[in-house]
């Protein structure tokens, strides 16, 4: 934060662009550098979540796979919150008999 | 015979962001220092090195009539009139489009380093072929971008594909870089750029009118001792290149008015 940040707040203009086009340029060269349509990353984010509900209780909404990138390595970073109980432990498939609770079938 | 050619590809992938005014400045400044040295036009279609060397009435042959045997190399190579240890030499007129290969290009390269310590490719904008054929006869290469984020995209995709061809060491040069676009937040910094591109930085070049009037002249800004941020840009970069340890111009520091003090203390962190 800087005083040009603030002074900017404050005046509620708009953000300065550097900051923005920073930002840009991290998701696009994530993309570029893996080849990877946000379409095709939806896909596999879905299909990533799909496997692991199947061992622990997640919470789908809150799920989130997104590509990283810090110099030259790109990283997919997934970050899916596990539900807990309200004794405080984890939530695994084997514990939890509740069938309500399951967001799908196995098979 | 000098067996230590450093030979450096100087690219960008986007086309406009200075290669060529780059390799006109480097070339000038090395030669000054008393190293012989050769650029090669390799942007042979849209070739413009020797409008910028002041050397466009001069060309008679060109590479591709020395690979012919047509000529022999010293009759295609143009020499600089005021700094003689400058060469330059195009690749091929951009009537013949089809000619060269990277075999070709690897031959040419390879009779220039039997005669001089430095060949600087210029290379041209884009990633196919011609792209191709000017990597295959490198071994080292600076990237040049711009602080806007259609060239630092396009640089990235250019380090990648240089690091797939093994070509090391790989260098930035940030040009026309603006002290209060970036003062004022609105531009790219130095370190944005160089962490998003994870690239050694060679140095910057200030974005500054006088690299407009040495090209209309021919003339580039190290031919003559000119002291404007661009010209001691470029000669601190051709230092740099021949391993000399002069620090990097900052930015930041290039305006000392009032105005210029009000937008340094606006930028500073306070959390």
């Amino acid at each position: 934060m800087t005083l040009r940040d603030i002074l900017n707040k404050l005046l509620r203009r708009q953000e300065a662009s550097a900051n923005t086009a920073r930002e840009r340029l991290q998701l696009v060269l994530a993309h570029d550098r893996t080849d990877l349509s946000p379409d095709l990353l939806d896909q596999m984010r879905r299909e990533i979540l799909e496997v692991v509900a199947k061992y622990v209780e997640i919470d789908i909404e809150e799920g989130a796979v997104s590509l990283e990138t810090e110099d030259r390595m790109t990283a997919l970073v997934a970050n899916l919150p596990i539900k807990r109980d309200a004794s405080g432990a984890l939530r695994t498939k084997e514990l939890t008999d509740d069938s309500e609770s399951e967001p799908s079938k196995e098979n | 015979m000098a067996t230590n050619t450093r030979i450096i590809l100087i690219c960008s992938g986007k086309g406009g962001v200075g290669k060529t005014t780059l390799t006109a400045n480097l070339g000038i400044a090395l030669a000054k220092k008393g190293i012989s040295t050769a650029v090669l036009d390799a942007d042979f279609g849209l070739r413009n090195l020797d409008l910028l060397l002041g050397l466009e009435n001069r060309i008679i042959y060109t590479a591709q009539e020395v690979l012919e045997e047509s000529c022999r190399l010293e009759q295609a190579l143009v020499k600089h009139k005021q700094q003689p240890n400058l060469s330059l030499l195009p690749a091929g007129n951009p009537r013949m489009l089809d000619w060269l290969k990277p075999d070709d290009m690897q031959r040419i390269v390879s009779l220039l380093s039997e005669q001089f310590d430095y060949v600087l490719i210029d290379c041209p904008a884009g990633v196919e072929e011609g792209f191709k054929n000017a990597v295959s006869a490198s071994k080292e290469a600076i990237v040049v971008t711009n602080p806007e984020v259609s060239a630092v995209r396009d640089a990235d995709r250019v380090i990648g594909l240089l690091n797939t061809h093994g070509i090391n060491p790989i260098q930035l040069v940030l040009n026309r870089v603006r002290p209060k676009m970036i003062a004022s937040q609105e531009m790219l910094s130095i370190d944005d750029v160089t962490d998003i591109l994870a690239l050694p930085l060679l140095g910057l070049v200030i974005e500054d009118e006088q690299v407009i009037v040495s090209t209309n002249r021919g003339e580039p800004l190290t031919l003559n001792g000119s002291k404007t941020p661009a010209a001691r840009c470029y000669s601190n970069i051709a230092s740099r290149l021949h391993g000399e340890d002069i620090p990097l111009i900052d930015p930041s520091k290039e305006g000392s008015g009032m105005r210029d003090k009000l937008r340094r203390l606006m930028q500073t962190k306070i959390f």
